[in-house]
């Protein structure tokens, strides 16, 4: 539709450069906050600079309609980069949105003094669209960010814990959802097959709520650990999650105790062992040195049956 | 036709699938199972599964029909040796083999075995 004649617009904005970019400039600095560490004023003006001669460049052959065409391709790069750094730096999505808007009305104000008519409509819709794909480029910054975090999540709250030979524990923390579950079975059942283990404890201290649909993920485990030949046992379920369970119904049909030592003191009595209590004349000459290794069932504290 | 070996150790049965089960191989499997138990005699069972890569819904139920058919003729049935993902797998099917005892090898398979044939003897001495 602008094509037809030869645009006025590159003309506009070579010719009255300095203004546009003073007014740009002020208006940006009204709306969005400068300093804190996160954007100088120095570089904001870099910024405006390049993006009005970038922009200046991409609309000289005429085009206006279409943003994706190839004469903005290094106008969209550095949009990009510019609303994708904006996100990082911690902005809200209007001061990002902001900065390619305020450019209308400095441009919009050269127009009528220039008499530039129906282009005015053309350049409007023009900013949008660079409004519109600076906010993707900033959404897709922050999606990027949330998704790398989850990943870390997922990894870090997943630990699979020796406590003595053939007996593991598995502490959970945080809610227990289906992708979280297949990560928590997958490293469980690697370490059984790697241990050789006879029990795990599996301890949910850490598990904020146990509704039906978590029991179904902690049942999961428990039978793909037995399928694997190892027992569970069920340890930390805190007085009011206990009352949930059993108002929901939800039973769990494996040993459970109420912590992490008394769950250990089963497992490592159903291994035919006991701990006992050395008398203080062993424990000062045997105390440090010998330790309690795993498996050294003559050492600290452990009695084999 | 391919047929599974079962091999007798004592009063134990031990029969290692190095192969893939297809069903047809599980259905003669459990056959052959139930025979050799009641010529043998056997206590116990162990069924070793370790190179099973792929186990799907039908090969877990037969698992559970053999051990169920064990059962009831007085032969304990562990299965040892599944792999991590096949367990997971089992489990998404909603078989947990609750009628199945396992362990994670061999060496311990069998040492539930001679638990139980210990026990019978002493039963069968008093």
């Amino acid at each position: 539709m602008a094509k037809a004649p030869m645009s006025d617009l590159p003309k506009i904005l070579r010719e009255h450069e300095s203004q546009i970019l003073d007014q740009w400039l002020r208006l940006l600095t009204q709306n969005v906050r400068t300093g804190r560490g996160r954007i100088t004023e120095r570089e904001l003006q870099d910024q405006c600079r390049d993006f009005l001669a970038e922009l200046r460049d991409a609309i000289e052959g005429g085009n206006l309609d279409d943003i994706r065409t190839g004469s903005f391709d290094r106008l969209r790069d550095m949009l990009g980069h510019i609303s994708r750094s904006r996100a990082a730096q911690g902005f809200t999505p209007s001061e990002t949105a902001i900065f390619v808007f305020s450019l209308k009305q400095p441009v919009f104000e050269m127009m009528k003094s220039e008499t530039a008519s129906a282009e005015s409509w053309a350049f409007g819709m023009l900013l949008d669209q660079l409004g519109l794909y600076s906010m993707e480029e900033f959404l897709k910054r922050r999606e990027e960010v949330i998704l790398r975090q989850q990943q870390e999540i997922a990894e870090l709250s997943t630990p699979v814990v020796k406590l003595w030979n053939g007996i593991l524990a598995l502490p959970l923390i945080g809610t227990l959802d289906s992708s979280r579950t297949q990560v928590v079975m997958e490293n469980l059942l690697q370490s059984i097959v790697q241990e050789g283990a006879e029990i795990a404890i599996i301890d949910i201290t850490g598990v904020p709520t146990v509704d039906t649909l978590v029991a179904q993920h902690l049942l999961k485990t428990v039978a793909a650990a037995r399928l694997m030949g190892a027992d569970c046992i069920i340890s930390g379920i805190r007085p009011q999650i206990a009352q949930t369970m059993v108002h929901l119904g939800v039973e769990l049909n494996v040993a459970s105790k109420a912590s992490l030592a008394d769950a250990f003191a089963l497992a490592l009595h159903q291994t035919g062992r006991r701990v006992t209590r050395i008398s203080s004349n062993d424990a000062k000459t045997s105390g440090i040195s010998r330790g309690s290794a795993p498996g050294g069932l003559t050492g600290q504290a452990n009695i084999g049956s | 036709m391919d047929r599974i070996p079962i091999l007798q150790m004592g009063r134990a049965l031990l029969i290692t699938i190095q192969v893939d089960m297809h069903d047809q191989l599980a259905l003669a499997l459990e056959e052959d199972l139930a025979a050799k138990i009641a010529s043998s005699g056997a206590r116990g069972v162990l069924i070793d599964i370790s190179s099973l890569e792929i186990i799907d819904s039908f090969i877990g139920r037969m698992l559970d029909n053999i051990a169920g058919v064990s059962r009831l003729m007085d032969a304990e049935t562990v299965v040892v040796g599944m792999r991590p993902a096949v367990a997971i797998t089992l489990v998404e099917l909603g078989l947990s083999l609750s009628g199945v005892r396992t362990a994670l090898n061999v060496d311990r398979g069998m040492a539930i075995i001679q638990q139980r044939l210990h026990d019978y003897e002493i039963a069968d001495g008093d």
